[in-house]
């Protein structure tokens, strides 16, 4: 083990690719790391799902038309959760299902698209599952400035945000505007995908939200924390993941989704309160807590 | 003008896809009350009061003090119904009284120490003040009440809403709860109550909005809560047994 991560380091003196490839699945943990959790505390880990899937056409059509693939899956990543609302507002259907409708044609577009153009160098594989390898210089700044724009609007509308995720009615009363701070996320959400494309790839990008925040959310009993456990974890989680994946030879955004949910297993089995062991441990004592 | 110390509702009217929930909403109420919001279930309470506080598209005018819900937003505390709350939410009981806070700081500042010492001082008046690092999932239903309403309290507001407040919880807080709110209205602060259990009307509330889609009867007390009216109100859902001066009233 010292040997590989010896080589390990190593590799990532003399290579900068590899510089690129941690930097870079660095930052992608680290905000979705905390963009995570407030998508587990409004219970919209579907929704996650939803536009990093919808991402694709855009991305596609940005290829096409020589456009930038950012603006392509912004577009498309909105687009999408408009849609989402616009048919659970105006029918029967439920939100899940919207979701489940619109997220799999937006997908389906995508790859029809892809498949179109083949013999060109879009390359369907590396866009679902993330080639961190290949992160260039260029990428890396964007990467970059897409962080610092998603962690700054996250520090300015704290308050906010955290109200309107906690008591909704109340946000409402006091005169948020919920619905917009709703979009705005959706609005992040699509640029942390984008961010993520390469890294870990869209299909696997859900896992970089969900299973970091998950984990946190096992361990601390303040937002705030939080926030900074769920970075943690998505940072521990992109540079060990990157560890295997260069010394095993394996694909990177799966080793660092692996590596993500084997800290969720170990929390979810030994976290000190919410732990599944230390809870059936210490039950009779607990029965007395109120409904 | 007599509209600066009173709160008016005009034909207050709320449809859900074509159904009627409240209609024609009228009363008046006048500042410092407490107020109960009573009917049966499905009666429209809790939609009269998110039009009242501009949630629900609505028809028909509600005035503040003169003034449309708009100007006075901050002026207003919200005490949510309990069932409405994820008690798993990682924040404490001190994070959720800071809550109330919130729109009284701008966006470009940090909390600051009075903010956390009007909190302290609202966890104080509920009793509250040794929990303040517990996470609120770890309290009691009554506890979980007494510490949104030090939310409301750190807000320094003037109106106050509250959602069935002593739906599931114990006695010691319902009184400490019910002292804060009679001290509130010797301070001039309003107070709409949704309540759904009859019993101790009388007791808590010095005005009534009594309701069945379309209002039943508004105004004091000792008017409003009389056989007739309850029995409008309720169709046979509440038994009401005049027994000499004392009225006891059964179910829903």
């Amino acid at each position: 083990m010292i040997e590989n991560i010896n080589s390990f380091i190593f590799q990532l003196m003399n290579y900068p690719y590899l510089q690129n490839a941690l930097f870079a699945a660095v930052l992608v943990g680290i905000i979705c790391g905390v963009i995570g959790c407030f998508i587990i505390l409004r219970g919209m880990a579907l929704m996650g799902d939803a536009i990093s899937h919808a991402v694709l056409p855009g991305v596609v059509i940005a290829y096409m038309l020589g456009a930038s693939f950012f603006v392509g899956a912004v577009i498309t990543g909105v687009l999408t959760a408009l849609a989402i609302g616009f048919i659970s507002q105006n029918s029967r259907i439920k939100e899940d299902s919207a979701i489940g409708i619109m997220f799999t044609a937006m997908f389906a577009a995508g790859v029809v698209l892809i498949t179109a153009l083949q013999g060109t160098s879009v390359d369907l594989w590396h866009i679902l599952f993330g080639n961190v390898l290949a992160v260039s210089r260029t990428d890396l700044y964007f990467t970059l400035g897409i962080g610092i724009f998603v962690l700054g609007t996250i520090v300015i509308f704290y308050r906010p945000l955290l109200l309107s995720t906690f008591d909704e009615t109340m946000a409402k009363a006091t005169g948020l505007p919920v619905k917009w701070i709703h979009y705005m996320l959706m609005l992040l959400l699509s640029f942390v995908t984008v961010a993520s494309l390469q890294t870990v790839g869209i299909i696997l990008v859900v896992a970089m939200l969900i299973t970091p925040g998950a984990t946190a959310y096992l361990l601390t009993e303040r937002f705030s924390v939080m926030l900074f456990l769920s970075a943690f974890f998505g940072v521990f989680s992109a540079v060990t993941g990157l560890f295997f994946s260069v010394i095993y030879d394996v694909s990177s955004g799966a080793s660092i989704v692996l590596v993500a949910s084997v800290l969720f297993a170990i929390a979810f089995f030994f976290a000190p309160k919410q732990g599944l062991v230390f809870k059936m441990l210490k039950k009779p004592k607990n029965e007395t807590v109120a409904p | 003008m007599a509209d600066e110390r009173s709160i008016k509702v005009d034909r207050l009217s709320v449809h859900y896809h074509g159904q009627t929930a409240i209609r024609d909403i009228t009363f008046t109420v006048s500042k410092g009350m407490i107020v109960g919001v009573i009917g049966p279930n499905g009666a429209g309470k809790s939609t009269l009061m998110k039009a009242m506080l501009g949630l629900e598209k609505s028809k028909g005018e509600v005035l503040f003090f003169g003034k449309k819900i708009n100007a006075i937003r901050k002026q207003v505390a919200y005490v949510p119904q309990r069932n409405s709350i994820d008690w798993d939410f990682p924040v404490r009981v001190e994070d959720v009284v800071l809550m109330g806070r919130f729109m009284h700081i701008p966006w470009y500042k940090k909390t600051s120490r009075e903010d956390r010492s009007r909190a302290r001082e609202a966890l104080e008046q509920v009793g509250m003040q040794d929990y303040s690092n517990r996470q609120i999932g770890e309290l009691s239903g009554g506890q979980q009440q007494r510490v949104f309403i030090a939310r409301a309290l750190a807000q320094d507001a003037d109106l106050f809403f509250l959602d069935e407040p002593f739906v599931g919880i114990d006695i010691e807080s319902e009184k400490i709860i019910v002292e804060l709110l009679h001290q509130l209205s010797k301070e001039e602060k309003t107070i709409f109550i949704i309540h759904h259990d009859l019993s101790k009307v009388e007791k808590y509330f010095d005005e009534l909005v009594l309701l069945n889609q379309t209002l039943i009867q508004a105004g004091n007390v000792k008017e409003v809560y009389k056989p007739s009216f309850l029995k409008e109100a309720y169709r046979g859902s509440a038994a009401v047994i005049n027994e000499g001066n004392e009225m006891v009233v059964v179910g829903p």
